[in-house]
């Protein structure tokens, strides 16, 4: 049985073998600018609209992943791609290009570890030898899907976040690899009551916290466990509270804690919180904490990313915010 | 008080206040000495036009400087910093309808343009004509 506990899957034999990130202007600029495999310095990234611009960091990001681990789409068995945007076109115009069956997944800005997850699922259960994950998300889309028109002048609390302009792959698949994917926790979605759609970090710090005590429950782990326990994009609010609350439950992770919101950019740029999106998690996890893996400093993270599952029309029916997390534990693989 | 206890309430304290008293001394001083700077252009055209139309030219040069400064990028970094110096006047209201007309040019001239351009504007229009409206009716019955 692969199930472990309530909601954690232990994979046998898979691996992360190769990743593909692609960022926009505002990424290139910040400390981890030097990680990325392709970057942009537009943030139309030379295309004529922001959704095509979102549409060409999938297509950069899976191409520079499919490059790295030497392998072509046709010998990929599944790609699972998801992004923030309505009917997630990017996902879907993007696969529509590539020969290979898709699996379209929506989690708001958990869909990195989401992908990841069930595509590990699907490898170690044999339904398919390589797979890719892939997830994206561009400042520009998400400000006209989620808040208002980019240029209009609206003031916005420090609680806000900046979302990521970018894209993520892993390629998938069973033996020969660096990083083993060894468990992924499923968060549930929990929903705290929160309405401030400018402060998702509060509103997603419940959900983290959650999946984290359930998968050290499910695992019989503590933080001790892992050299490092990220989350997706917090940012300054919500990873606060995150610690908080599993403090709270016992769990002390002051010592090995991080957000990927917060080691994208600069804190004196103007990013309010931090960074969020879907990309935020992917592009920090495939692009640099996997660097950090590669290099030793990391043995074992668990990278838990997160997800408000928010619409704007929910909002203005008064519906609160529900949230989600999911963990992926990723342990280094040396020697050979 | 524990965070898991009571969410919603306690984690209020972890949540970043905004600062009142500077956003409002910068709205007053801001929304202020742009109004200020209206009136002596008032005051300026004055002297070659009639009241009504010195009036509308002045409008004019402040929905035109708004129009100018959204294409280029710069009213929402100054309305970050203005906030409702910056909102509660007309040049707000021009801002609203050009980025929305700047952010739906890819979905066409019709059902992009026009379309939203008055996405977010058409609040203000909305309940200023029904306020307006009201307003005028008590000004006749009076």
């Amino acid at each position: 049985m692969k199930l472990v506990g309530r909601q954690t899957w232990v994979f046998d034999d898979v691996y992360i073998q190769a990743t593909g990130t692609a960022v926009g202007p505002f990424e290139a600029d910040g400390p981890l600018g030097n990680c990325f495999d392709v970057v942009h310095h537009d943030l139309y990234c030379g295309e004529k609209t922001w959704e095509r611009a979102e549409r060409r960091l999938m297509q950069d990001a899976i191409a520079a992943c499919l490059q790295h681990g030497n392998v072509t789409i046709n010998e990929v068995d599944v790609l699972l791609a998801g992004d923030l945007l309505n009917q997630n076109v990017t996902a879907n115009y993007t696969a529509r290009e590539l020969p290979v069956p898709f699996l379209c997944m929506f989690g708001a800005c958990s869909t990195s570890m989401e992908t990841l997850a069930v595509g590990a699922a699907l490898v170690d259960g044999g339904f398919a030898k390589r797979a890719v994950a892939a997830t994206s998300s561009h400042n520009a889309t998400a400000e006209r899907q989620f808040r208002y028109p980019t240029e209009l002048g609206v003031q916005k609390p420090k609680s806000a976040t900046f979302t990521v302009t970018g894209a993520g792959a892993a390629l998938i698949g069973k033996g020969k690899g660096r990083f083993r994917v060894t468990a992924a926790t499923i968060g549930r979605v929990i929903d705290a009551g929160l309405t401030n759609p400018l402060d998702m970090g509060s509103a997603m710090a419940p959900a983290a916290a959650h999946t984290i005590e359930q998968h050290f429950y499910d695992l019989r782990r503590s933080p001790s466990d892992y050299d490092l326990i990220v989350t997706g994009d917090l940012s300054r609010v919500g990873s606060v509270i995150v610690k908080e609350l599993l403090m709270e439950a016992g769990h002390d992770v002051t010592s090995n804690y991080n957000d990927c919101g917060l080691l994208i950019y600069r804190p004196e740029k103007a990013a309010f919180a931090g960074g969020s999106g879907c990309a935020c998690c992917a592009v920090v996890t495939y692009g640099h904490l996997l660097k950090e893996m590669a290099t030793g400093a990391i043995e074992r993270m668990l990278v838990v990313a997160t997800g408000a599952l928010l619409s704007p029309t929910m909002i203005q029916q008064n519906e609160s915010i529900p949230a989600i997390a999911h963990g992926v534990v990723i342990e280094a693989v040396r020697g050979e | 008080m524990r965070l898991r206890d009571n969410y919603r309430q306690a984690v209020k304290k972890f949540q970043p206040k905004p600062s009142y008293v500077a956003n409002s001394l910068k709205a007053f001083f801001i929304g202020g000495g742009l109004s200020v700077v209206a009136e002596v252009l008032r005051a300026q055209f004055r002297v070659n036009l009639p009241s009504l139309a010195a009036e509308q030219a002045v409008l004019l040069l402040f929905i035109g400087a708004a129009v100018v400064l959204t294409a280029i990028g710069v009213y929402d970094e100054f309305s970050q910093f203005a906030g409702a110096g910056s909102t509660m006047l007309i040049t707000w209201f021009a801002n609203s309808l050009t980025s929305a007309a700047l952010e739906h040019r890819s979905e066409g001239v019709v059902s992009g343009i026009a379309g939203h351009m008055f996405k977010v504007g058409g609040a203000a229009l909305v309940y200023g004509i029904v306020a307006a409206y009201l307003f005028g009716l008590v000004y006749f019955m009076r």
